[in-house]
């Protein structure tokens, strides 16, 4: 399944492009906060949908080093890859 | 020189945006002087005053001002110190003994304010090798007294065990302390939180639980101990913290459980600590509010009645509010801009209610925030939601 990082990014801009308000030439580099325009808390509301599509939680201090969509792929990557 | 504000910019464009589209700035508003419990003087006009925390209308009270008078007169108007230096008086410690008995408890502490009640009680029961589980719209004094504590935070969604016991289930071999935190009442919303089925899931996963009863305390269960209370749970929940600034209408926070590892917060919890005790006159004044809130069980049994006049009136009114009947009544907007028009003409005609906006909303839309008193009359209630119904009809709805 979506278990690399390309494939686990893959997967968070396709639920990213689900919303209408998302740009829709971002790519894994795009800045979740500057490029998406989403707020602390949309982010961690949309990290909540990840969450439960990859069964792992990512805690709240992680999501501080996080900019790009890329960064939360390897990010949720490693979680997953703990949780083994 | 690097610019010290430029960081703000965002938050400047934000608040210029609104503040312009508005003709009076919302984070403004003065209460030039309270008439009474329900109505206050703005802009120079009678406003009936929908949206206080002054649940009981205690702040107010007669019997809590002459206890506060005869405290200064006799004891002066502060401490100057800690409560582990020079700031602990008779009266702290009276009021940590009633409290813990009210609660029927075995020990209390009491805080400076209810938002360093949740710092001074989070950050001392964990640290960076435990994890705190926090409902997703907690209260800005959990998020930061989780911040202070260094520990792992994981937020649960809002009011839902499934997705809490689908956390504690990926969490299973962790090692440290798990510790669930969950409001009674949401301050935004009105919305009651279902701690009875959170602490059967704390049981299950071996994690511990704190209740922040602040909107709760004194509104909602048999003698006012809050939704604990309510739900047949208080035995399990290991950590009840509140304030003193709503139902009680004075100010300072307390945290009430059977542990006795709380002995030692005392001697770890910074925001307990570093910061001066409450002055002598708060104190009397809430030990008096405390005890007309337990004489007087039937202002509960009225704020619950104007709990429901107001709720059902707005309902009926065609405006959107949520499900759990609580002297928290949100009704939701679709859009800011509707809002600030709707909060405005609110304020123009006598009725003052509080504009809650995204992101400190829960859904991203904007709220009218209106809350309940027990002192409110019938009349008031019917004034506040005809006047909410004729400006929804002026805008459409
Ligand atoms: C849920 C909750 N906890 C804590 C607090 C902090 O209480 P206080 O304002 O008394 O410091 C508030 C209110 O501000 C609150 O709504």
């Amino acid at each position: 399944m979506t278990e690399s990082v390309s494939g686990i990014s893959g997967m968070i801009i396709q639920k990213l492009l689900a919303n209408p308000k998302v740009p829709r030439d971002i790519d894994g580099n795009s800045k979740i906060v500057e490029d998406l325009a989403f707020d602390s808390l949309a982010v961690m509301n949309f990290v909540m949908e990840i969450e439960d599509e990859l069964d792992v939680s990512v805690p709240l201090d992680k999501l501080a080093d996080i900019r790009t969509i890329n960064d939360l792929a390897a990010c949720l990557h490693t979680l997953k890859a703990g949780n083994a | 020189m690097t610019d010290i504000f430029a960081k703000h910019a965002g938050l400047r464009a934000a608040y210029e945006g609104l503040t312009a589209s508005s003709p009076r700035n919302p984070f403004e508003v003065v209460i030039e002087r309270p008439l009474s419990a329900t109505v206050g003087i703005i802009e120079g006009r009678e406003t009936l005053l929908f949206g206080t925390n002054n649940y009981l209308g205690l702040s107010q009270s007669h019997r809590a001002a002459e206890a506060a008078i005869d405290t200064a007169r006799t004891m002066g108007v502060g401490t100057t110190g800690s409560r582990i230096a020079n700031g602990t008086f008779g009266l702290h410690r009276a009021l940590e003994e009633k409290l813990a008995r009210f609660f029927g408890k075995k020990h209390c502490m009491v805080f400076s304010t209810g938002y360093q009640a949740n710092l001074g009680t989070i950050s001392a029961l964990v640290n960076k090798d435990d994890v705190l589980l926090l409902d997703a719209d907690s209260h800005a004094s959990i998020y930061d007294g989780a911040k202070l504590s260094g520990a792992q935070v994981i937020r649960f969604r809002h009011n839902d065990p499934v997705d809490l016991e689908r956390r504690l289930g990926r969490l299973k071999d962790h090692t440290g302390a798990k510790l669930i935190i969950a409001e009674g009442i949401y301050s935004m919303t009105g919305n009651v939180a279902p701690l009875t089925e959170f602490t059967a899931i704390a049981k299950r996963h071996g994690a511990y639980i704190l209740a922040d009863e602040a909107h709760s305390f004194g509104v909602l269960g048999a003698t006012g101990r809050g939704v604990a209370e309510m739900q047949g749970c208080e035995s399990e929940i290991d950590f009840i913290v509140g304030t003193f600034s709503k139902s009680l209408g004075t100010v300072g926070g307390y945290c009430v459980t059977d542990h006795d590892g709380v002995d030692l917060m005392r001697l770890c919890s910074r925001p307990y600590m570093f910061t001066a005790s409450l002055p002598p006159e708060i104190i009397a004044a809430t030990m008096a509010a405390l005890e007309e809130m337990e004489e007087r069980p039937e202002l509960r049994i009225k704020l619950q009645e104007n709990a429901e006049r107001l709720h059902s009136g707005l309902k009926a009114a065609g405006l959107a509010t949520g499900e759990h009947v609580s002297p928290v009544v949100a009704v939701t907007l679709e859009t800011v801009e509707e809002a600030i028009i709707f909060w405005n003409a609110l304020l123009e005609n006598g009725v003052y209610v509080n504009l809650s906006l995204p992101p400190a909303t829960p859904d991203n839309r904007p709220l009218l925030r209106c809350s309940v008193m027990a002192a409110h009359s019938s009349e008031e209630i019917d004034k506040a939601v005809a006047v909410f119904g004729a400006i929804a009809k002026q805008l459409g709805h």
